[in-house]
């Protein structure tokens, strides 16, 4: 289980001291769960709002050592989420202000979401890994990626609860492969944390939290509160859908780089190559059968599908830019550096 | 309960999806394995991991309707 992190600013301290605390004794009305969100500059990538946010989150997935497992349904620390949350959102809707969401029905929502990832003008940062990403770059993608990956699926998997019929079980069919298809050792998050052993990342669940800038950790936020909120489920599915047709070219570069390299053990790239066959099905399934498949069902929460898509564009673009600005000038986007592999 | 039937969907400008009982073998009788229940076979003949899709026909633009088609 991991271990709490080190607080980064008000927010993340007014989370932690809570979790420090016993459950139940803090009162709602309180200046503890009502710090001031005034000073934060970019909802988007702030350090210490997304540190804040993905320990409240992370009580629903793994928890942490130590943490009384009743914060998950504390009051007094919802109360505090949702005013992250509420920020975090605003934000969300304030950078796609300008963004006009594709015409799109039940029938077309493929078309939409297509193009909703073909107007992507982040740069690519699997571009940079396959053809001139350094061996350390690749260490430093794995620990950013591994805030989401060591949990793969397991954001989207709220959702299933919330549907019914054919989109229930269109995502269940791609969740089921995610989660191995019955095999543990297929199981894709434990694919990718054979791929940091054989690259000599630490494989522990939370093992670099505190390294991880806010524009990684909003990723994995923004997952999180579409997820586990049931309003949210077209968001949600929208993202998964986005998630799987961006997946597949994106992965056979990840492991043509690593080859490039000189990596070749089967621990190191069998997670990427495993995404590029296994996406290439998700991506069609989740466009036309989830994400379309819900929308037959319930025709108002088209605009939820593809805001949900936009905004992983959104955070994923900044992500990815973040990355190479810093790569660009030999540098790292994680908190501290260099980077200790293994420690 | 019913018997379980393999479905083949053609899915637009993408893959063909089989889902239900099959099995996958070259022309000399080899069995070509596969991990997944469902499997995408590449349509648009660009995948590099033929006969399984690797996701190349967005790049390329492959066109092609999920209902048949008699003539182009």
């Amino acid at each position: 289980m991991p271990h709490l992190p080190t607080p980064r600013g008000p927010l993340s301290a007014a989370v932690l001291a809570l979790l420090r605390n016993v459950p139940g004794s803090v009162t709602c009305a309180g200046a503890a769960v009502h710090p001031d969100v005034s000073a934060i500059a970019d909802p988007l990538s702030d350090d210490d709002l997304h540190l804040a946010l993905y320990c409240c989150y992370e009580l629903h997935y793994r928890g942490f050592d130590g943490v009384d497992e009743r914060w998950e349904w504390d009051p007094a620390l919802l109360t505090l989420r949702a005013r992250l949350e509420a920020v975090f959102a605003r934000g969300l809707d304030d950078a796609l202000a300008g963004w006009r969401a594709p015409a799109a029905d039940a029938a077309t929502m493929d078309l939409a979401l297509r193009a909703i990832a073909d107007a992507d003008e982040a740069p690519s940062l699997s571009r940079h890994l396959e053809t001139r990403g350094t061996l350390e770059q690749y260490r430093e993608f794995l620990v950013h990626r591994s805030a989401y990956q060591l949990k793969e699926a397991d954001p989207h998997s709220w959702a299933i609860g919330r549907l019914w019929g054919p989109p229930k079980a269109a995502l269940v069919e791609v969740q089921a492969d995610e989660y191995g298809g019955g095999d543990p050792a297929r199981v894709h998050a434990e694919l990718f944390a054979r791929t940091l052993t054989a690259l000599g990342v630490d494989e522990a669940y939370g093992a670099y939290l505190d390294l991880l800038p806010g524009v990684t950790l909003a990723t994995v936020n923004l997952m999180s509160f579409f997820g586990l909120h049931r309003r949210h489920r077209g968001r949600i599915v929208g993202h998964l859908a986005l998630f799987e047709m961006t997946s597949s070219i994106p992965n056979r570069r990840y492991a043509t780089g690593l080859r490039r390299l000189g990596v070749d053990h089967p621990d190191a790239v069998a997670f990427f190559d495993e995404h590029v066959t296994a996406d290439a099905v998700h991506e069609n399934i989740a466009a036309v059968d989830l994400a379309g498949g819900l929308v037959r069902q319930e025709p108002e929460l088209a605009g939820d599908v593809l805001y949900g898509a936009r905004a992983l564009v959104e955070l994923d673009g900044r992500w990815a830019a973040a990355l190479l600005e810093a790569w660009e000038r030999e540098g790292t986007a994680l908190l501290r550096a260099p980077l200790a592999v293994g420690a | 309960m019913t018997t379980p039937v393999t479905r083949i969907t053609p899915y637009r400008d993408g893959p063909l999806l089989i889902r239900g009982p099959f099995t996958i073998t070259d022309q000399d009788g080899r069995d070509i394995e596969t991990h997944q229940g469902t499997v995408a076979l590449c349509r648009c003949g660009r995948s590099a991991r033929k006969p399984f899709c690797d996701g190349t026909h967005k790049v390329v633009g492959f066109r092609a309707a999920s209902a048949a088609q008699w003539e182009s």
